[in-house]
């Protein structure tokens, strides 16, 4: 086991700003999570939950500290690498033309993922598991539902065995029973290997009970409840 | 060279120009209040194109390098200055990078007519140097002008694409590589186009030119497939410069796409 205190991922004093007005956007943050952490982070709309998340990512320009994983600096060329691991999901995630199972081959063709194959039982076992048939992989994505757009991009980074994921509301757009199954597939994920991690947010209280065990709060671009935390027990 | 070659008077240019009334006459027929803007288009083109033959007659007649290298300069200025204008996405640095790819590849593609196609003997003689460079330039500004609007437009619509590849692990090249294919691709579409038809629905000016002025059409057609190769290498290379100095404004080291950088031209 690598030492147990360092955080998996850590932001340092991250603040986040518009690049245009310079306005602040996130006020300076710090967040630790570790190895096996469940985070749930939840806000009113607008309060900037997404801007974090994107900002773990680096997909925003960030500000302070920086980003580290597992206790390294991450910048410059080792950034594709870190979101090849760090996998972000966006609320209303982008396909490109194509069928499902074309989407599910995308990460396969970038040079972060190149070690890998795309093992199609494997996409398929994981589809059966959020409740979709093998017949799926030949659909549309122009032909896709929100939630079914949600369905095929979580698919797609959690084949690749990530070890961060930052989710954003990815059961926004599913029915009660196709929630409760995609939650069983994180926890799969999360219990397979130690070194695993979630920050996700969301708008149901009953998810943030169900999938939580930290709360953060976001409020008008001011997060409470993170600080530099011990891990929990 | 000018055995049957027939002068153009002073009376027989007010003949052609008189031809103007017609797009007079067309516009007050269907009240298309275009008149006052033939008229000023018209003696523009007759001001615009004296001035340029006294300057071009002056230019060859002192036939002096320094000269020459000025005024393909001041050519390239104008046309660098006009070819990231169209776009309606601009950038910070937009009018430098089409500068640039305007500059390098118009002046790499004529340099490579002057020395070792044509060898002309000074290399800079204006009568080679400034109408090659001036088709050369005409056609590098479409194909930078084209490249930076498709690669901007594409990467404005598909910033969740873009987006979603980074979030994969792909560098920011293998997320630009899509849109910039689109955008070369639809630069150089044009030009293959003009390639293929060229002779059969057009005889390009060049070649009427030299024909009217005397040239046998064999001699004509040979300065015409020259220029053709010379318009198709100008304008590959002009979208090719101008999409990757767009990707160099566009993405940053970090492997992040700037979205915010490129904004709506004001008044477009």
């Amino acid at each position: 086991m690598p030492a147990a205190a360092a955080p998996l991922l850590a932001a340092i004093e991250v603040a986040r700003r518009d690049p245009l007005s310079g306005r602040l956007l996130l006020q300076p943050f710090s967040l630790d999570v570790f190895a096996g952490d469940r985070i749930v982070l939840t806000g009113p709309t607008g309060s900037g939950k997404s801007l974090l998340l994107r900002s773990l990512a680096l997909i925003d320009p960030v500000e302070g500290g920086g980003i580290t994983l597992q206790g390294k600096a991450v910048h410059g060329d080792d950034v594709p690498g870190f979101r090849a691991k760090v996998a972000y999901l966006r609320q209303r995630p982008a396909m490109l033309e194509g069928t499902v199972e074309s989407n599910l081959r995308i990460p396969f063709s970038i040079a972060a993922h190149a070690h890998r194959r795309f093992e199609r039982d494997k996409a398929v076992r994981l589809l059966a598991a959020v409740g979709e048939g093998p017949a799926f992989m030949a659909k549309l994505a122009r032909d896709l539902s929100g939630g079914e757009t949600q369905l095929v991009a979580l698919i797609r980074v959690l084949q690749l065995d990530p070890c961060v994921l930052l989710l954003d509301e990815p059961t926004s757009a599913l029915d009660h029973d196709t929630t409760l199954a995609v939650e069983g597939v994180l926890n799969t994920w999360l219990d397979a290997l130690p070194m695993r991690a979630l920050v996700m947010v969301t708008h149901s209280a009953t998810q943030a009970a169900r999938m939580g065990r930290r709360l953060l709060r976001m409020e008008g671009g001011v997060l409470s409840g993170a600080g530099r935390a011990a891990p929990a027990p | 060279m000018n055995t049957d070659y027939l002068h153009i008077t002073a009376v027989d240019l007010g003949i052609a120009a008189s031809l103007i009334l017609v797009n007079v006459a067309i516009s007050l027929a269907l009240r298309l209040e275009l008149e006052v803007r033939w008229l000023i288009a018209g003696l523009r083109t007759v001001v615009q194109l004296v001035l340029i033959g006294y300057i071009l007659e002056w230019v060859f007649n002192l036939r002096h390098w320094t000269l020459v290298l000025f005024i393909l300069t001041v050519m390239t200025l104008i046309a660098g200055r006009v070819s990231s204008r169209r776009s309606p996405l601009a950038y910070p640095g937009m009018a430098m990078d089409g500068l640039l790819s305007v500059w390098v590849s118009a002046w790499l593609v004529t340099a490579f007519a002057l020395l070792v196609v044509l060898r002309v003997e000074p290399a800079l003689d204006p009568k080679y140097a400034i109408p090659l460079m001036g088709i050369v330039l005409g056609n590098v500004l479409s194909g930078v002008a084209l490249g930076v609007e498709r690669v901007t437009e594409e990467l404005q619509t598909r910033r969740d694409q873009v987006e979603m590849l980074l979030s994969l692990g792909a560098t920011r090249w293998e997320a630009f590589r899509a849109p910039a294919q689109q955008a070369v691709h639809a630069g150089m579409i044009p030009v293959i186009n003009s390639l293929t038809v060229v002779g059969i629905v057009n005889l390009p000016g060049v070649m009427t030119g030299q024909v009217l002025a005397g040239q046998t059409p064999e001699q004509a057609i040979r300065y015409q497939i020259v220029i053709m190769f010379l318009i198709s290498a100008a304008s590959g290379l002009g979208t090719m410069c101008a999409v990757l100095l767009t990707y160099r404004r566009l993405f940053s080291a970090d492997h992040r796409f700037c979205y915010w950088r490129l904004v709506p031209r004001p008044g477009k």
